[in-house]
């Protein structure tokens, strides 16, 4: 039997002028896998990104995200995934409760099932006091679970996480992978892209982009046999330098 | 030379800083080592003069940080965490700003930043805007250290930047230091810790511990053991469930698994064993700053 693959990227291009930010690449992401995407600063996985999840329109080549064509079928994709970066998250001047709500709106959850979601995530979350607190008052590796939470809120098929972690202490980190695993496991696939390369190593496979091209794509032990390295760090170093 | 001596700062209801204490000796590559949210930031605001604290003292080379402020500006060299340069001016036109500003040339100082200017030198006409985040960190730092700084103060210059640049960056900084510059820098990753000559492991204002970054993993207390197994996640997850486990934390494709020192490899095989794990490599290993600093959290 096949597995169900949830993104398919074929030859896919982003030009601007001369520049090609994202250079001809082609790769599937199965369902329920925790993927790792790598690369130095400015190797064009914000480009990539971009236009995986339905902002930008590609020069060329074709993808679909959960489905649907990232050029053609937009609005449509942007319902079927989750977002969260350390940038982007929660809205800090509202509290968590109003965040949930807020976000649970724009998803078109009902209010029963809004309500239902705020209960899980207390209890999961462990949130009982501060649940009406302003998000800005909030420490960050607490804010960055809720924002991953309310990422999957709706239960879409994909959810990219754009550096989830950067700045959060080691174990609240680790908490952070635990979420990242139990959702995988729950069937929604995970595109995580890390600094962290020990992060990297808790993905089920990583690809590693240079300059535009993706130069190595595959599970840990693949990626550590063919670049005869110890660990991932070595792996990003012999490719990026 | 930095000394910080019980130094407070709250804002409102948040203590930013709690009486912290440290000294940087003169030519010395400090680490201050902690996630977001430490008070790393309001200290070095508070040490650029930049902020008051509400009490304590700091002293930079022996000037006050209060009463010489003036002088102290003269003489530190700032890369704030957030890219602070112009951007809608070249490189070459920010470099000439900052060093006018502090009454010198990029002539006279230019010595100090060749190594790293010499990277930017290809794109000196482009706005700072539009270089990429590594560029914009050299130039940054080609910035602060246009002056002739007798102390650099860098806030978090690695985050967001990628493993390579991530070395890049210390060997600059390593370089730097052979010239007699002192220096405080702050990270949020561990492993930079290694390569400072001292740190000061901080969180939520709190210091958990000061010392050179061997000192500091030499002292930790329990027996630490690497476990690998084909399924890490699993691997873990039995971990926590072992009876005589102190903590079992993931790090990258193994688990730490810290005990008491009398636990033997054994014991943990037939744990994992009795629980369905296969492959397992067992090791005794010396633990890491990381291993430290979540040890201390707890």
């Amino acid at each position: 039997m096949e597995e169900e693959k949830v993104i398919e990227v074929k030859n896919l291009s982003k030009h601007f002028g001369k520049f090609k930010a994202v250079d001809d690449i082609s790769f599937d992401v199965k369902k329920g896998e925790v993927f790792g995407f790598l690369g130095a600063n400015g190797a064009g996985k914000t480009t990539a990104i971009k236009m995986l999840t339905g902002i930008w329109s590609s020069t060329s080549g074709q993808a679909t995200v959960a489905g649907f064509d990232i050029n053609k079928n937009r609005n449509k994709l942007k319902e079927n995934i989750g977002y969260m970066s350390q940038k982007f998250s929660l809205y800090e001047d509202l509290t968590f409760k109003e965040n949930v709500r807020f976000y649970g709106g724009i998803y078109g959850l009902s209010n029963k099932e809004i309500k239902l979601k705020t209960e899980e995530m207390i209890e999961h979350l462990e949130l009982d006091n501060i649940q009406n607190t302003m998000i800005s008052d909030i420490p960050l590796g607490w804010k960055q679970k809720i924002a991953f939470s309310v990422a999957v809120i709706h239960r879409p098929k994909i959810v990219f996480l754009d550096e989830p972690t950067s700045g959060v202490d080691p174990i609240t980190r680790r908490q952070f992978w635990d979420l990242i695993y139990e959702t995988a496991e729950s069937g929604i696939t995970v595109f995580v892209t890390t600094h962290y390369m020990d992060e990297a190593e808790y993905c089920d496979r990583i690809s590693m982009m240079v300059q535009g091209r993706i130069e190595a794509l595959g599970s840990l032990d693949e990626l550590l046999t063919k670049h005869q390295a110890k660990n991932m760090d070595e792996v990003f170093v012999k490719l990026a330098r | 030379m930095i000394e910080v001596h019980n130094i407070s700062k709250s804002y409102g209801s948040v203590q930013a800083l709690k009486e912290l204490s440290f000294k940087v000796e003169e030519g010395q590559l400090y680490g201050l080592i902690g996630p977001d949210g430490a008070g790393k930031t309001t200290l070095f605001r508070i040490l650029t003069t930049l902020l008051l604290a509400d009490s304590g003292e700091a002293t930079m080379d022996g000037l006050d940080v209060k009463k010489n402020y003036k002088k102290i500006r003269k003489m530190v060299g700032y890369m704030p965490e957030r890219f602070s340069l112009y951007m809608d001016l070249t490189v070459e036109e920010n470099l000439n700003f900052f060093a006018t500003v502090f009454q010198t040339t990029v002539e006279e100082n230019y010595h100090l930043i060749h190594d790293i200017y010499q990277m930017l030198e290809p794109f000196k006409k482009r706005k700072a805007g539009d270089l990429s985040g590594g560029m914009k960190q050299k130039l940054a730092l080609s910035c602060a250290l246009i002056h002739k700084p007798r102390i650099l103060l860098l806030d978090e210059p690695t985050t967001g930047v990628d493993p390579v640049s991530r070395k890049e960056f210390w060997e600059m900084l390593k370089k730097l230091q052979q010239s007699g510059l002192t220096t405080l820098v702050s990270t949020p990753f561990l492993d930079e810790a290694e390569l400072c000559d001292e740190v000061a492991l901080v969180q939520n204002g709190q210091i958990l511990k000061v010392d050179s970054p061997h000192n500091i993993a030499m002292a930790y207390p329990h027996r630490l053991w690497q476990v690998k197994s084909g399924a890490n996640y699993k691997t873990l997850k039995i971990l926590k469930e072992f009876d005589h486990k102190i903590s079992a934390f993931a790090f990258g494709n193994v688990v730490h698994l810290a005990t008491n020192s009398e636990v033997s490899e054994e014991m943990i095989e037939v744990h994992l064993k009795q629980n369905g794990v296969e492959h397992i490599q067992i090791k005794p290993i010396q633990a890491g700053i990381e291993d430290v600093f979540m040890d201390l959290m707890q």
